[in-house]
């Protein structure tokens, strides 16, 4: 009878969620878009993938055991990571560029800082840049679709900044993913169904996806053609790297604001960032670029949007007594 | 003598100034793209380093403490101008390679920092051994600086290729490949401190 009686803290209502639970379920619902991916870029897209997620576990494994911390190979993270990066690789680059790409994620993107939750940067964006800045040549080259042979082809992003007129690329396809990219972001149609399905069950809100590809489209049908209000917004917010960047990237917990008011100004700041680097800057795609940098701002954002605490006045205030 | 021998060696480890100082980070960066680069600017900073050292403790009594920053700063310059001259006299590619970071090394913090710290303070000889061992830890610093970055980021070490078939990372090259570099080792040297403690 005395151990019934039972004396805790708050909070006494909880529920099963953890953090393992919700990387395995961001996982799974980036599933269809692997899929779509490998279904069009063939064999090779299934080995990068593979490769990628076994040497960012393994690199999680050897850096926790190495800096005597908890090895928590398992919650998911270190897998996410790894799946996001070979996402945002070409299918046909050579065997060692997502195992380095995976490295470098998880130790300079994510142990330095600390681990999980520590990190400033998204360590899959993170191992992008490197690789992107270091070898260009592999990341730049894209596979043709549906072909699984060693043609290329390049991505209507790049032909648009090569030529400064799109071909004659038809939006089903743009939607359905029959275009040159990156293994995870040719098919918007899976991506979105991923997206969906964190968005019904909470895992992510709609503030930043919604607000990211909202600037990035008026920005781009604003500035995109020689005239104002022209541009072809349509045609940008489905190619490239948007939707994978908005709904999985730039939701990550760690590097983005916590309020909903931060969430709305950070995806407003990478539609703005994205826009830029896109119509005007040196690099075709500027999704990656723009997350990180905004990566950069997130505590800046926090610290501007911070709720006001029960019982403080106002902000300054509450800050002054910090 | 055995206090001398000190003064010399602390600047190699236990107070080397790139990586527990963290001084003359400039530089570093700016420099450390390749070898030849490294070692050609650490030479002509410990030339430096010395002289100024020696000359510094030398006039520490006559110089009025108001006006001793000014008065290091010129003779610092003084010693920089032979090094420029000289390197544009017989190394010219070398001169070509370092470019402003030659004259710059007027403004480089571990010389001011020497002679604010140690060469005001001290006795001529001590001046002198820690001028060298600064200047030597500096070199060295650049040298492994330099060697990583060289290596990974063009595939060579000293211009010469290494491993055939190696496919270099430019962005070790780059300078946010220095930065990332520099922030590595000096967590890796804080870590091998630590542990010693």
């Amino acid at each position: 009878m005395r151990n019934k009686l039972l004396v805790t803290t708050s909070p006494h209502i909880h529920t099963d969620e953890s953090t393992a639970r919700i990387m395995w379920m961001v996982i799974i619902s980036l599933i269809p878009a692997g899929i779509a991916g490998i279904f069009i870029f063939g064999r090779d897209a299934l080995w990068t993938i593979f490769l990628g997620i076994i040497s960012a576990l393994i690199a999680e494994g050897i850096l926790q055991l190495l800096t005597k911390r908890k090895v928590t190979v398992l919650d998911g993270s270190a897998v996410l990571t790894g799946l996001l990066l070979s996402y945002n690789l070409p299918a046909n680059v050579p065997f060692w560029i997502p195992i380095i790409g995976s490295f470098f994620a998880i130790a300079v993107g994510k142990q330095v800082f600390g681990g999980l939750g520590q990190n400033i940067f998204n360590p899959a964006l993170v191992g992008r840049a490197f690789l992107v800045a270091s070898w260009p040549k592999y990341l730049t080259t894209f596979p043709k679709p549906l072909s699984y042979d060693a043609v290329t082809s390049a991505t209507p992003l790049a032909i648009l900044k090569e030529s400064k007129i799109v071909e004659h690329i038809s939006y089903l396809d743009l939607f359905l993913g029959k275009k040159g990219g990156c293994i995870g972001e040719v098919c918007i149609a899976a991506l979105l169904l991923g997206a969906l399905f964190l968005l019904l069950r909470g895992y992510i809100s709609w503030h930043i996806p919604v607000s990211f590809i909202v600037t990035t489209g008026m920005l781009t049908y604003i500035f995109g053609a020689d005239g104002l209000f022209s541009g072809d917004w349509l045609f940008h917010i489905l190619s490239g790297g948007l939707i994978l960047g908005a709904f999985f990237m730039a939701t990550d917990y760690v590097t983005s604001p916590l309020t909903k008011k931060g969430h709305i100004i950070f995806g407003i700041g990478c539609g703005l960032i994205t826009a830029v680097i896109r119509l005007w800057g040196g690099y075709p795609e500027g999704v990656s670029f723009s997350i990180l940098m905004m990566n950069a701002a997130t505590p800046l954002i926090d610290r501007y949007t911070k709720s006001r605490i029960y019982g403080t006045k106002t902000r300054i205030s509450n800050e002054k007594s910090n | 003598m055995k206090n001398l021998i000190k003064e010399f060696l602390k600047g190699i480890i236990k107070e080397n100034p790139t990586f527990v100082l963290a001084l003359g980070l400039c530089p570093t960066l700016a420099v450390s793209i390749s070898v030849i680069n490294g070692i050609g600017m650490g030479i002509a900073a410990t030339f430096v380093l010395v002289g100024s050292n020696l000359i510094i403790s030398l006039i520490k009594n006559f110089v009025p403490d108001r006006i001793r920053i000014p008065c290091f700063i010129v003779v610092i310059a003084t010693f920089v101008t032979i090094t420029e001259l000289t390197m544009k006299a017989y190394f010219p590619p070398l001169n070509r390679a370092l470019g402003i970071y030659v004259p710059l090394i007027v403004v480089n913090c571990i010389v001011l920092g020497r002679a604010e710290a140690f060469a005001s303070k001290n006795n001529v000889i001590r001046s002198l051994f820690d001028g060298i061992g600064m200047g030597i830890g500096f070199t060295l610093a650049l040298i492994l600086i330099s060697s990583i970055r060289e290596f990974l980021g063009a595939g060579k070490i000293l211009g010469l290729t290494v491993i055939k078939g190696f496919q270099p990372a430019f962005a070790i090259g780059m300078p946010s490949g220095a930065l990332l570099v520099i922030g590595l080792l000096l967590g890796f040297f804080n870590l091998i401190k630590k542990e010693n403690k």
